[in-house]
């Protein structure tokens, strides 16, 4: 991970114009920096009105004060037709433009778009099916046949393809240094592209609230150079047991786990579990007390 | 059986933070009961407050049930900065499931038991005397609305005691809320209490939509009522079209919870999505429903003490409808993330921005309105000021988050939270602060202090930018909301900074209380003996402060815009007063308990559902019934002011006019 100095992330807008240091503005891959610089880019076209605007409203009243002999007051300056063709104009003209980027925008950078890798003809995709769970983040390379917990190793550069769904309530997966992030939720797949363009360790969590143990529900993800990728893969697989159903039967179960592999995967659970065809996870364990 | 799923476990006896606070509310509510006792207060009360039908007294008492849940609601606040600030690398002081019953009460209660009535009071308490009438349309329902919402917060409160809150965040997303995932009472408070206060709302919007269609004084046509009545108009129909979506979405919930339904499940068909989209349908709506009124509060503020009428008054007109309509359009951004294809995405994020280009022309007309005004700097006005620079602020960054790109960054992050507290901090509160300093010496007959008012001002102004721009930051630096413990150390001092501002503005809620009280001791001090302590515009400046329950001795002629401004330029050309006018009986409702027993039944019935105690809910059932059935049997609605006790009140009132306008003393 990059150095970071907590004390260069003071001024929040200057660490804007700046471009600055923290997780969402300084993103390691394509969708991120897509993200950004629209982000940045609207700030700055609605700046160029919002600013005036307030210092305009303290230099009318300040002006305007009654105790000013110099101000020129017009008490019967209700309306007038070019005033109000500015204040309309204005914010339409800024919506239009601001529209513009929005609609462009929302198409480059639609979540399920497929990415290319860095260099072309680089890297092939890696498949990543993603399952939240109450309170860990299991992951399944479904070409490698292997599976992990709360870490992700991915080769940089790759595109990565994220199939994401939920073993139980809402939850949303975000690796706010590579970009967007998705819901991920019961009976259903949400598809999301990331790459991450440099190795690096970059944090991951459940940015939509899930229960009592949602704090806890973050992850790594190590962006690793591909060659190191196929050394982790061929590390990993055979070895800590395999993920089928009745382990992840008991991952399922709410709380909280550190980091583990799994050195196979029983095939085709990640559509068991997305489809709704395994049974959605159990929630609280005094459940069947509480409950009528 | 008898009890339900209640037992003793409900009460958190092993837990200190709950144990000890419920102690000292309980303390509290038993010291004010016993002091009202004493005092033998409890026959005024009852007379002239809990079965009052006065539009006037409703609205006062609506904000100060506001004002009291401002108080828990802040506590709250409290807590979850302190918790953030101190929970880095551990578990700070609040363990997760206790966190998270804090930030859904939080959430709940400031929108719900503060914003809400907070409005609604002030509508209710200016709007009738703005449009020159005697009371709304249907005095009984206002009461009856009053009491459905204190219903709602009394057992929002009931949960700190006895059981749990919600641990859902404000609103309950499914599956999180569903009976799996959440068996205990916690959603269940949380459902049946907004229902009850659901349904008092929707009656108050009912009620005041008729009011402004159906109720102007003679010449008040729509061109002419003030803006506020036409936000209020606004706001009100927003009510009536969203809130019907509140209850059906809540009831297919309960449906779920109570009756093994699965509109929302994970199984048996069941959609989250739906829930959300419903829950939106209603959620984007509601801001709006709080933020119109308090535009047209700064609207009110911001002409008077420029001393010119308001800049573009058809514009603001126009821009208040547009909004009016545009707020049900654009629910979808609140889940952009949910994967809805690029399309779906950016329709509703231009849509959302379209609603600024209303807003901004609204921000443009008051700015044009203080031009070649002459500005006053009463504590109304600060309010004003400081809520156009930070509610620009926090506009910019609500389009900023109807960017669908930016939006996929900056989703449920602390950037958001600090852009929803930038404009219902910035826009909604500092409307109602400035609504209830402006019409206080209206509702009671004595100004507010403004030494105190100006320091709680610039505490509330400072303590709010040091806390909620730290928020903008942590939320760029990746962080997302309602975290219990965290372990980044980019985010610490942040949050430190954050509980800092949130300090300031408990100051500024101290000075706030202090301003009360110290006004009250020197009222005699403070007379608004004429009515008209401002120098203001509307009618409501024409009766004596405080008004008599009449509000008007005959109804007003308008004659203009600014109908109350027209009159007091007439009268100080001529220097003289209008004749006095033929004075007559006046026909006024009623006061009526029925609202306060629907209340307590409604109480009981949602304490009832809550915890299962079926034979109590049926019961309760039957006395509502009962209740309905005496109230529409009662034989006499109606009551007589003598012309002569009309004439009376009046005769002083004009008395304190002369003596105001044409005999020296300041105007």
């Amino acid at each position: 991970m990059a150095a970071r100095f907590p004390a260069r992330s003071f001024a929040p807008f200057g660490l804007l114009a700046l471009g600055g240091c923290s997780a969402v503005l300084d993103p390691q891959g394509p969708v991120g920096q897509g993200d950004r610089i629209i982000l940045i880019d609207a700030l700055l076209i609605m700046l160029c009105i919002v600013v005036p605007t307030i210092l305009g409203t303290l230099a009318f009243a300040w002006w305007f004060r009654a105790s000013n002999t110099k101000a020129r007051r017009l008490p019967e300056f209700t309306y007038s037709g070019r005033v109000e063709l500015l204040v309309w104009s204005i914010p339409v003209l800024i919506v239009l433009f601001l529209g513009g980027i929005a609609w462009i925008g929302s198409h480059e950078l639609d979540p399920a778009k497929p990415i290319a890798a860095a260099t072309p003809g680089g890297a092939k995709p890696i498949e990543v099916d993603v399952v939240s769970l109450d309170w860990k983040w299991l992951f399944l390379y479904p070409e490698q046949g292997i599976a992990t917990v709360n870490q992700l190793t991915v080769p940089a550069g790759a595109p990565i393809h994220f199939r994401i769904t939920s073993a139980s309530v809402m939850n949303a997966f975000f690796v706010p240094r590579l970009g967007s992030m998705i819901y991920a939720m019961h009976g259903m797949t949400t598809d999301l592209w990331l790459r991450a363009d440099k190795p690096g360790t970059y944090r991951g969590l459940s940015s939509h609230y899930s229960g009592d143990g949602f704090s806890d529900m973050h992850f790594v993800l190590n962006a690793v150079p591909p060659a190191q990728f196929g050394a982790w893969v061929a590390a990993v697989k055979g070895k800590g047991g395999a993920m089928d159903r009745p382990v992840y039967t008991a991952l399922s179960q709410q709380g909280t786990m550190p980091p583990a592999t799994y050195g196979a995967i029983q095939p085709g659970l990640f559509d068991a579990i997305s489809s709704g065809r395994l049974p959605q996870a159990p929630g609280p364990k005094d459940n069947q007390n509480a409950a009528r | 059986m008898l009890l339900g799923k209640l037992t003793w476990s409900a009460i958190p006896l092993h837990e200190p933070i709950p144990l000890i606070t419920s102690i000292i509310v309980l303390a509290v509510v038993f010291a004010v009961l016993g002091i009202v006792t004493a005092k033998g207060w409890w026959p005024y009360l009852w007379r002239e407050w809990i079965t009052s039908v006065d539009h006037k007294r409703i609205g006062v008492m609506y904000c100060v049930m506001a004002l009291v849940m401002l108080l828990r609601g802040f506590a709250d606040a409290l807590m979850m900065r302190s918790q953030q600030a101190v929970a880095f690398h551990g578990p700070g002081y609040l363990p997760p499931e206790h966190y998270d019953q804090i930030f859904s009460a939080h959430g709940t209660i400031m929108i719900f038991f503060v914003a809400m009535p907070f409005v609604i009071g002030l509508m209710n308490f200016a709007m009738p005397l703005q449009l020159g009438i005697r009371d709304v349309a249907f005095p009984t329902f206002n009461s009856v609305s009053f009491w459905l919402t204190a219903s709602g917060a009394l057992l929002v409160n009931l949960s700190l005691f006895i059981g749990e809150f919600a641990r859902t965040g404000w609103l309950p997303y499914p599956p999180l809320s569903e009976l799996r995932y959440s068996p205990g009472v916690g959603v269940d408070y949380y459902l049946w209490a907004l229902q009850i206060s659901g349904i008092g709302t929707l009656i108050s919007g009912i009620n005041l939509v008729t009011t402004v269609l159906k109720m102007r004084a003679p010449g008040m046509s729509y061109t002419r009522m003030p803006v506020f009545c036409w936000t209020t108009l606004a706001a009100n129909l927003l009510i009536v079209a969203a809130f019907p979506i509140l209850t059906a979405t809540l009831a297919e919930l309960l449906l779920d919870r109570y009756l093994g339904f699965h509109f929302f499940t994970n199984d048996g068909g069941g959609n989250m999505m739906m829930f959300m989209n419903l829950i939106w349908a209603w959620g984007h709506p509601e801001v709006y429903i709080l933020i119109l009124p308090a535009f047209g509060i700064f609207s009110e503020v911001i002409s008077t003490f420029s001393g010119k009428p308001l800049f573009g008054y058809r514009s603001m007109i126009a821009a208040t409808m547009a909004i009016c309509v545009l707020s049900f359009m654009v629910w979808l951004h609140h889940f952009f993330t949910m994967g809805a294809g690029a399309d779906v995405n950016a329709f509703f994020g231009i849509a959302t921005m379209i609603i600024a280009v209303p807003t901004g022309v609204k921000i443009f007309n008051w700015m044009f309105t203080m031009y070649g005004g002459t500005v006053r700097f009463k504590t109304p006005m600060l309010w004003a000021i400081a809520f156009i620079c930070t509610f620009v602020v926090g506009g910019m960054t609500g389009v900023l988050m109807a960017v669908p790109p930016a939006d996929f960054v900056l989703h449920n992050s602390l950037f958001l939270v600090a852009h929803f507290h930038n404009v219902i901090i910035g826009g909604v509160l500092f409307g109602c602060f400035a609504g209830y300093e402006y019409w206080f010496p209206k509702a009671f007959g004595f100004t507010l202090d403004e030494r105190l008012g100006k320091t709680a001002f610039w505490c509330w102004f400072v303590g709010f930018i040091v806390a909620f721009t730290p928020l903008y930051v942590v939320g760029l630096e990746g962080m997302t909301r309602r975290m219990q413990h965290y372990d980044v150390a980019e985010w610490h001092p942040w949050l430190i900074v954050a509980a800092v501002g949130a300090a300031i503005i408990a100051l500024g809620i101290a000075f706030q209380v202090l301003q009360l009280i110290v006004s009250i001791r020197t009222r005699d001090q403070r007379r608004d003996v004429t009515g008209d302590p401002w120098d203001g515009r509307t009618l409501e400046w024409i009766t004596p402060s405080p008004p008599p329950t009449f509000n008007f001795p005959v109804m007003p002629n308008v004659e203009g815009e600014e109908a109350y401004w027209g009159l007091k330029s007439k009268a100080l050309q001529q220097q003289r007063l209008f004749d006095e006018p033929a004075y007559e009986k006046i026909e006024m409702p009623r006061n009526s308990p029925t609202g306060f027993f629907v209340a307590i039944v409604a109480t009981f019935m949602g304490f009832a559902l809550i915890w299962h105690i079926w034979w109590l809910a049926a019961l309760e059932f039957a006395c509502a019934y009962a209740v309905f059935v005496v109230f529409a049997w009662r034989d006499e609605h109606e009551y007589y002011v003598p012309a002569e006790e009309v004439a009376r009140i009046d005769r002083a009132r004009r008395a304190a006019r002369q003596q105001s306008w044409f005999e020296g003393t300041s105007a």
